[in-house]
């Protein structure tokens, strides 16, 4: 068998003329592709509180509630009271989440995006809980 | 008087304290040099000091069934030898100590150190120190006699064994020193091996044995082995400079001392290249590779001294 | 000296995951070697008969971080092959350019780990500085870096556009370029020899009867590749090679992972440049029909195989799961007999050991070194018993 001892040297001198291949990450931006999965985000007008993205989460990160503030029912000009459409909140619990981003799939509204936002690490665990609310 | 510059001698230059922090400083070079060749960033300056300091701060825990006194009284032992090695070694143009034969007292002081690390490693009564230190005394017969023969020629050739005369020897007359290549090469090696250093580190492989001879130790003592360690790379590249690269050049003062650490620092830079372009071997194939290549060449390089001494330069 | 047996793992620094070796020892020869399981496990399989497909996918994903795709993609196969689901070519090809690309981040993480554990540091970081060009593929097409999540039921979630080919492309040139410096660093460089020639040995007839796989199989002269086999995905429409090499021992399974490395480059090449037209993904219904099935698949280190059974509900009655790496801790204690105390690490890096993907609860008692199973009752009972002892008290009664 072919012995070349020290092949890997001139590699490494050429090195010391470099600049590290090491991301400084903290300290500039990290580069990320478009179509990342970070955060996901919920947009209350168009969920229609199917709860489809609660039955496929993995982990039970996400929960669709009935909002507090529910618009008052209007009477309509035939006297009857008009369908108004109910208003949900999503509970996001960012301890939980796994981003696999399979909620934003399975919305048939829409209603829910994932973001590029991944610097997410807390210390307090409650503000892991994010709320959406209208 | 003389007690006093004596204790400056051995407290501050270039005892305990120049050696403490131009090994720290050797060593924070040796892993930044590292980390570039390896297209890393590398510690900050100050990462070896507050690692000594880190340790020096930290409980000394004495696993159960260790000889107490031993255990705390090594890594004290071993920085003692290496500083008593350096004293014997040329930094300005004179050494501060020097007698007929230091060499060889050299060779040995910086032999207590390996003995303090194979007897750490046995006093700590854990399987993987107990073979860490196996290894380190295994290694000793490796690389010991290709080093000491290689310091042989140079020694024929300049007709003393004392250090200081053979670096003056090379300094009037520098050609000579080509002929020495051969032996700077294979003590360059073999002190790979005094070092504990990659392609023999195999006493400490933390791959294999976790801390080898060192795994019980903490705190402060391991701090001490640490810079015991850092201190014999600087005797070490101190030793080679004197004999191999003419020492100081007979320039004196602070001529002198740029010159040593320049130099130091190049042959520390070798000992990094090395370290960066291989992988570890087996305490087997290490020791087979001592005695069948190292020690043979420091052999030729005798035989051509003795030519040289004998036919060409008479 | 008189024999002395070491514990290497659960906590060691050549091991990456918790496992426990225990070795017994003259001088620095290796006389008997036991491989101990179980302490890394999760209980994946039952918490996938608790919910549904869809989340499966997710939860299995999870089972290893490096052959993510290919745990999926098994279990995937096996509910489309029970929903009996035909799926779009488009997406047959994008999960066979995902596993090669997660092939070629396990094969150069392997390269890397490997060289660590011969403490042939600069090789190490060289390797795991190009991988990340494969993972930021990975990032780019799938949206993250390891767990990819590019399969779902009946296809795949995401699409590749031009731009993103001729991307992928580039960095495939790149990692060939560097691959030839690795085959070429990892032959001639006379330390790597030292470490991996001869040490390991697995000859032909121990492979089989040990039931080798993967390239720890194929190291050992022992022609086996499901992808060749038993071709899914569009395997059989692909031109490439299966590496075997006949030195059976650490430096055949380098050689293996270096070659595998280029045909995985080569395929990837054929599937970006005959890319099917069509759609993604068909639609799954979410409750599967009864049946049951079994689906192999060549991950990166040797033969995965899942088994599904459904009842006809959403959620799985039972998914049992081999990896590979179960398979290959059988020729460990064989590998390691007659070797020295330091081959010990490469040699187990050799065969990629993967232990969370493996473990499986087991007990070992010291005492007479006997090994028993717990089922399920027994194990909660034991848990029981072991919590209370520690002042907390989960029962229910």
């Amino acid at each position: 068998m072919k012995r070349k001892p020290m092949r890997i040297l001139p590699e490494a001198l050429k090195q010391l003329f470099k600049k590290p291949a090491t991301s400084k990450y903290p300290f500039e931006k990290a580069k990320l592709y478009a179509g990342y999965r970070a955060r996901i985000n919920f947009e209350v007008e168009k969920c229609i509180g199917c709860k489809m993205c609660m039955r496929v989460c993995p982990s039970k990160a996400i929960e669709i509630i009935p909002a507090e503030n529910q618009p008052q029912p209007q009477i309509g000009p035939d006297g009857k009271p008009m369908p108004v459409k109910k208003i949900f909140n999503c509970i996001m619990n960012l301890d939980r989440c796994i981003y696999c981003a399979q909620c934003v799939e399975i919305c048939p509204k829409k209603a829910l995006a994932y973001t590029q936002d991944f610097e997410l690490a807390q210390i307090e665990k409650k503000k892991l809980r994010l709320h959406y609310k209208n | 008087m003389e007690m006093i510059t004596a204790l400056v001698y051995i407290a501050i230059f270039p005892g305990f304290f120049f050696l403490a922090v131009y090994g720290t400083a050797l060593q924070w070079a040796d892993r930044k040099i590292c980390a570039v060749m390896q297209n890393r960033v590398g510690p900050p300056w100050y990462q070896t000091l507050a690692d000594f300091i880190k340790l020096a701060s930290k409980e000394v825990i004495i696993p159960d069934g260790a000889d107490v006194k031993m255990f705390k009284a090594l890594p004290y032992i071993a920085v003692a030898a290496v500083i008593t090695a350096m004293l014997f070694i040329p930094i300005t143009s004179s050494p501060i100590y020097s007698f007929q034969g230091d060499m060889i007292a050299v060779v040995y002081l910086l032999t207590i150190p390996t003995a303090t690390f194979f007897l750490a490693g046995w006093s700590s009564t854990s399987p993987y120190a107990s073979f860490g230190s196996m290894r380190v005394m295994t290694q000793l017969f490796g690389y010991e006699v290709p080093m000491l023969l290689s310091l042989v020629g140079p020694a024929i050739l300049a007709g003393s064994w004392s250090i200081y005369d053979i670096s003056a020897y090379f300094s009037t007359n520098p050609k000579m020193l080509f002929f020495q290549i051969i032996g700077f090469i294979v003590s360059l090696l073999s002190v790979q091996g005094k070092l504990e250093r990659v392609p023999f580190d195999t006493p400490h492989a933390k791959n294999e044995i976790v801390g080898g001879q060192f795994t019980e130790y903490s705190g402060i003592l391991l701090g001490l082995f640490n810079l015991s360690i850092d201190m014999e790379m600087v005797v070490c590249a101190a030793l080679i400079n004197a004999i191999f690269l003419g020492g100081s050049w007979q320039l004196g003062g602070w001529a002198s001392i740029v010159l040593f650490l320049i130099k130091t620092f190049a042959i520390v830079f070798l000992f990094t290249a090395i370290k960066a372009m291989m992988a570890r071997v087996r305490i087997d194939q290490m020791v087979k590779f001592c005695w069948k290549y190292l020690a043979p060449l420091a052999m030729i390089q005798i035989i051509v001294d003795i030519c040289l001494k004998y036919t060409l330069l008479k | 000296m008189a024999k002395i047996t070491i514990p290497l793992g659960p906590q060691h620094p050549a091991l990456k995951e918790p496992e426990n070796f225990m070795l017994v020892l003259d001088g620095e020869q290796i006389c008997d070697a036991t491989v101990n399981l179980g302490y890394n496990h999760r209980g994946i399989e039952k918490a996938a008969e608790n919910r549904n497909y869809i989340q499966d996918i997710y939860l299995l994903e999870r089972i290893c971080g490096i052959c993510s795709h290919s745990h999926v993609s098994c279990y995937i196969g096996c509910v489309e092959e029970i929903a009996k689901v035909e799926v779009p070519q488009r997406a047959k090809a994008i999960r066979t350019l995902v596993a090669e690309l997660e092939r070629i981040h396990s094969h150069l993480l392997w390269l890397g780990v490997a060289a660590y554990e011969m403490g042939f540091e600069t090789m190490f970081m060289y390797t795991w500085r190009d991988r990340e060009q494969v993972l930021d593929c990975l990032e780019m097409l799938s949206g993250n870096r390891v767990h990819y999540g590019i399969n779902t039921l009946g296809g795949v979630r995401r699409d590749i556009n031009a731009q993103q080919a001729k991307e992928i492309i580039k960095k495939i040139n790149y990692l060939e370029e560097r691959t030839k410096y690795y085959v070429n660093l990892a032959t001639e460089e006379p330390t790597v020899l030292a470490r991996t020639q001869n040490v390991g040995k697995l000859p032909y007839k121990v492979a089989l009867e040990r039931n080798a796989l993967g390239p720890t199989a194929r190291a050992s002269g022992v022609k086996m590749d499901v992808r060749k086999q038993e071709p899914y995905f569009i395997y059989d429409k692909l031109d490439f090679e299966m590496i075997t090499y006949d030195s059976e021992d650490v430096f055949g399974r380098v050689v293996v992972r270096v070659l595998e490395l280029v045909e995985s480059y080569k395929i990837i090449k054929q599937v970006l440049s005959a890319l099917p037209e069509g759609a993604i993904s068909v639609k799954v219904p979410w409750k599967i029909p009864a049946g049951e099935s079994v689906f192999r698949y060549e991950a990166p280190r040797g033969e995965d195989i899942h088994y599904v059974k459904s009842n006809g509900s959403e959620i799985p009655e039972r998914v049992k799961v081999r990896a590979p790496t179960l398979s290959n801790f059988q020729s460990i204690p064989y590998m390691l007999k007659g070797d020295y105390l330091a081959d010990v690490p490469i040699t187990i890096a050799a065969i990629d050991p993967c232990m969370s993907c493996t473990d499986r609860a087991v007990v070992y008692d010291a005492k007479n070194g006997k090994t028993r199973t717990f089922d399920w009752e027994e194990l909660r009972k034991y848990s029981i018993e072991f919590y209370k002892k520690k002042g907390v008290n989960f029962s229910t009664k």
